[in-house]
């Protein structure tokens, strides 16, 4: 009983009071999204996903008592073992799992459907933090960054073979926590260049790419020079860095020359479809562009201040496949316009920034991890998520943290986070520890 | 250097901005997206306002609405399973249907989003037999309409016919009240009238679903629009008339214009040969269409506005008119038939006063009535003087609504001719013509053409001794009078009213005892006269102008019959046959009426096999 009482006060209620805003206005906005105004629906009605939703709510709360009443030296002290048992879920998903959409991914328990892939986000989120928060490893060591891209890659490869490309992709995420202890930064600008240059290759022609690479690099050089001319670095010194720019450059048109490369050989026919449809939706309009079309459609019709509830006609009437899970973005950009997007977003920044903060003053190093690992897979689904939307990236079946429906991805977020809360809240007792 | 825990919070914060501005731009910047919304959720559904009747100016329904159906298609929408049994249900061939939904495609302003038409004017017993199975067909719908019915089957000409709207009329339009698949009014009173006979179309939104089901009313209809109406319209045309005169004209070519005089209202618009309104309305419109105007007769052709003919002996009424104006010839003028002056005429008791020349129609008298218009020595030069009184006598003929475009209610009419001096100057040089030289114009031949319209006018100036008013075909809209002061003003010719007796006298005697005497009806006293066209292509012209009755006139006619010979023998017949079944309502002369049902002045003039219209 003492350690409810502590974990009531010890808890950090901003975060929680987030946390029950994202839930409610999911709820609210899969009623909305599966609202049919010609039938008097109740919220309430278990027959459509805002009732089912409640029921995932409920058992998402009684998951969250469960972890307060669980000690918090479990998590640490079991997490290989957590670790173990999903990453075997994973592999048997895998042969005897159900197929869902081209996906086998789904593991069905009498008639509830769990998809494991979403729980092995947590279980790595854990190893991963146990792994770098024993006491006397160091990130710095080759062996260290062997280990610590196996236990990542196990998992994203099981995921892989079951055909959920868009959970792999959510692995990324971890490399945000690497970065935060010790990886070198390159690994992340060179993911972002890449990114942005993949990206700017499909929508402008490779000439004006090389034109811009070549002016970059170029004022860079130019740059170096003059304060060669100045004599306020050696010159030994400044040619290294005009090496690297030049390397850089060579390494940039690279990549520009492999995107066709890797769209005409490497990827699969539906993932090439993805990536040319989001750059040229007219390309598709009956097929993979449909769906971010109807998307986009919906949000803009929104306008500023959106249609209000239930009001949005293209959610109403089902113009957008997948509304309540994948694209559940599309209600609240339709019934609530602009600002009702955006106050949403600046919750889920200001949401992600606290998480960032709480792991931040943690003293044991394990929390920090798991706590940016927490912060970073929310990150990555709430960026990939809206950007699909929003069309600025291509359609990966990823859900919005909390508020997309589906009760696999409640539970493993509510896991998720409120396992880095309970940790949280014993912080000082882990300082003596 | 930039803590990393920083960088990680910066990163987030850039991708939070990122998205809101993207938002920015879809949902307040770009308007794109609100229209496509609508696109996806509304469908626009038309509704056409009933077209204005038109009765006649008895009462009788001249031109009702007909029901029909479009089918309509939203291509994006369309799944279909079986093309056969598609096929099948709508009552088309698979070619058709395959030529069908080319076609659909390829038309100006086509997108898979639209609701374009596919099927058009489906009869409502067609219709019954698709719509049983059209809810099987996703992206079909139906739209209703009306077409023009003609319970008669008469007067086409007059009443015209509409169509859909062309691309230039639609390009053209200033209101921008028109729209793609609109009907509008194509030739005749139709078009004329097209302002009051249209209405106005209204419309209502429907809100759908991805699946096209509906989901009620948008905004609770605040936004639809009632179709309103068009105007009826009130024809001056006596049905009875006008059809006795179709029966009549049956196998002529030719036209009758009949008018009331002291309105100007016409009473029957016969152009024959003639068609089926109802030939002009519905699916086979255009096939129709085409048929008609293979005819070498050129049935389409309006006659009694735009064929321009000489109008012959009955032109010499409007010379005694003139002449008297112009001070060389009064009642008591007596002239000779001496035909070494130069016209030919026929036997006939000579000499004679004014009275005589028009009720024997005498040729040599109007050589010399025509000669002192013509050269009243008013200049020494003989050419001057010509040009001189051509100028005074032209001046008249004008005042009788000659050589001008008159402003009837119906479109496409054409001036004929009264040569202007210039045109004898250019032909002649200037200076190089005087009477001798122009001298065919006394008997109505030579340069001058007047059509059907302007010969019957001036039957109805002769009546009102003096006047017309502008001809036209409709006297009420809505039942209330018209006010168009062009169709309603008096315009006084040149000639004086006292000038008018002698002449009206004169007529009367061409039915009582002179050319048309054999067309006399008792009882009822015409005035009319015969004039006989010369017709250098065939057969003469046979032209009949009359009014009657003599005093307070209540019907201004004329027939002109091409290659029918002499005026008397057809047109003649036909003008008192008509004037006897709208004044005395009845044919009190059977044997004339089956003599001119018995003539038939078209069939050796067929120069192709007959076309063969499909009913609907």
């Amino acid at each position: 009983m003492r350690n409810d009482d502590k974990i009531s006060k010890n808890i950090d209620w901003i975060t929680v009071g987030f946390y029950c805003f994202f839930v409610l206005a999911g709820w609210l906005n899969i009623f909305a999204a599966v609202y049919n105004p010609e039938v008097s629906q109740n919220i309430f009605d278990f027959s459509i996903n805002s009732g089912k939703q409640l029921l995932w709510i409920g058992t998402s709360v009684m998951i969250i008592i469960l972890i307060s009443a669980i000690d918090y030296k479990f998590y640490s002290s079991f997490s290989y073992l957590i670790y173990g048992i999903i990453i075997f879920v994973c592999l048997i998903t895998i042969f005897l799992g159900t197929e869902v959409k081209g996906s086998k991914s789904w593991f069905e328990i009498g008639s509830l459907r769990v998809q494991p892939a979403e729980f092995a986000k947590f279980a790595t989120a854990l190893a991963l933090a146990t792994f770098l928060g024993r006491i006397g490893v160091r990130f710095e060591r080759t062996q260290t960054k062997l280990v610590c891209f196996a236990i990542l890659l196990l998992p994203a490869l099981l995921i892989l073979l079951q055909n959920e490309t868009g959970t792999v992709l959510v692995f990324s995420a971890f490399i945000l926590v690497l970065y935060r202890e010790g990886l070198t930064p390159w690994v992340l600008i060179l993911g972002i260049v890449a990114i942005a240059l993949f990206v700017l290759t499909l929508i402008i022609s490779q000439e004006t790419i090389f034109i811009i690479i070549a002016a970059v690099s170029g004022i860079i050089v130019l740059y170096h020079l003059v304060s060669l001319r100045r004599r306020i670095t050696r010159f030994s010194h400044v040619m290294t860095k005009v090496g690297i720019t030049i390397g850089a450059a060579v390494l940039c048109i690279g990549v520009v020359y492999s995107v066709n490369f890797v769209l005409n050989n490497v990827l699969q026919p539906h993932q090439r479809k993805r990536i040319e449809v989001l750059i040229n939706p007219e390309l598709d309009l009956k097929g993979q562009a449909y769906q971010v079309t109807q998307s986009k459609i919906a949000i803009g019709s929104g306008e500023l201040f959106g249609k209000g509830f239930l009001q949005g006609t293209q959610t109403k009437f089902d113009f957008v496949p997948d509304q309540s899970t994948d694209f559940i973005f599309c209600t609240i950009g339709e019934e609530y316009g602009w600002f009702g997007a955006t106050f949403l977003i600046l919750m889920y920044v200001l949401f992600l920034l606290r998480i960032i903060f709480l792991a931040e003053r943690q003293k044991e190093r394990f929390t920090r991890i798991y706590g940016y690992s927490v912060a970073s897979i929310i990150f990555v689904h709430f960026a990939i998520n809206i950007g699909m939307t929003i069309g600025i990236f291509p359609v990966i079946g990823i859900p919005l943290p909390f508020i997309s429906y589906g009760g696999s991805s409640l539970w493993s977020f509510t896991i998720l986070l409120f396992v880095f809360l309970k940790l949280d809240a014993h912080r000082r007792q882990i300082l003596s520890h | 250097m930039l803590e990393r825990k920083s960088i990680i919070q910066l990163i987030i914060i850039a991708i939070g901005l990122v998205f809101v501005v993207r938002l920015f731009f879809i949902q307040a910047v770009d308007n794109k997206y609100k229209d496509e919304a609508q696109q996806n959720v509304l469908r626009k559904v038309v509704e056409y306002p009933y077209r204005g009747l038109i009765h006649d100016r008895k009462g009788k329904l001249m031109v009702y609405n007909v029901p029909v159906f479009d089918v309509m298609v939203i291509m994006r929408e369309v799944r279909m399973k079986d093309t056969a049994t598609f096929c099948k249900d709508f009552g088309i061939t698979e070619e058709e249907f395959k030529s069908t939904i080319a076609k659909v495609k390829t038309d100006k302003g086509y997108s898979s989003k639209k609701t374009v038409p596919f099927l058009k004017q489906i009869s409502v017993e067609d219709f019954a037999k698709i719509e049983d199975n059209l809810y099987k067909y996703p992206g079909f719908y139906v739209q209703a309409r009306t077409i023009r019915g003609y319970p008669q089957s008469s007067a086409g000409h007059l009443l015209g016919y509409i169509g859909e709207i062309n691309k230039k009329r639609l390009e053209k339009q200033k209101d921008s009240y028109y729209e793609q698949g609109d009907y509008i009014g194509i030739s005749g009173i139709e078009q004329s009238y097209e302002p009051y006979l249209r209405g106005r179309r209204g419309s209502k939104y429907i809100m759908r679903d991805v699946h096209g089901v509906e989901k009620g009313s948008y905004m609770n209809g605040a936004v639809d629009t009632v179709s309103i109406p068009g105007q009826n319209l009130t024809s001056t045309i006596d049905l009875a008339l006008q059809q006795y005169g179709e029966k009549l004209m049956g196998k002529m070519i030719g036209s009758v214009v009949a008018i009331e005089p002291s309105t100007g209202e016409i009473l029957a618009f016969i152009s024959s040969p003639y068609y089926d309104p109802n030939l002009m309305t519905g699916r086979a419109f255009s096939k129709n269409y085409t048929e008609l105007e293979k005819d070498t007769l050129k049935p389409l052709f309006n006659r009694p506005l735009m064929a321009m003919y000489p109008p012959g002996s009955i032109f010499k009424v409007a010379q005694a008119l003139v002449g008297q104006q112009l001070g060389v010839l009064n009642a008591n003028s007596t002239y000779p038939c001496n035909q070494s002056w130069g016209p030919k005429c026929h036997a006939h008791p000579s000499p004679n006063n004014l009275e005589g020349s028009i009720q024997w129609s005498c040729n040599p008298y109007y050589y010399m009535v025509f000669r002192n218009i013509i050269q009243q020595e008013q200049n020494p030069n003989k050419y001057i003087d010509s040009e001189m009184g051509y100028n005074q006598w032209r001046t008249l003929m004008l005042s009788f609504g000659f050589g001008s475009k008159m402003d009837v209610d119906l479109p496409n009419i054409k001036p004929g001719l009264i040569p202007s001096t210039n045109f004898y100057d250019k032909w002649y040089g200037n200076h190089r013509w005087k009477h001798s030289t122009i001298r065919s114009l006394d008997i109505g031949q030579g340069e001058i053409l007047i059509v059907p319209i302007q010969m019957a006018n001036m039957a109805a100036i002769i009546a009102n001794r003096g006047y017309y008013i502008t001809p036209h075909f409709i006297k009420e809209i809505d039942n209330r009078p018209i006010t168009d002061p062009k169709l309603t003003n008096k315009h006084k010719t040149g000639v004086d009213e006292k000038y008018f007796q002698v002449v009206v006298n004169g007529m009367e005697k061409v039915v009582i005892g002179g050319t048309a005497s054999w067309t006399k009806i008792k009882g009822t006293d015409i005035c009319g006269k015969t004039g006989t066209v010369q017709n250098p292509h065939g057969n003469d012209h046979s032209v009949f102008m009359a009014f009657a009755p003599k005093n307070n006139p209540k019907i201004a006619i004329c027939a002109f019959i091409e290659n029918a010979g002499f005026g008397a023998m057809t047109a003649a017949p036909i003008v008192t046959l008509m004037i006897d079944k709208y004044l005395n309502d009845t044919t009190s002369r059977k044997p004339m009426e089956d003599y001119v049902l018995k003539k038939d002045f078209v069939s050796k003039y067929r120069k192709a096999p007959v076309p063969t219209p499909v009913a609907q």
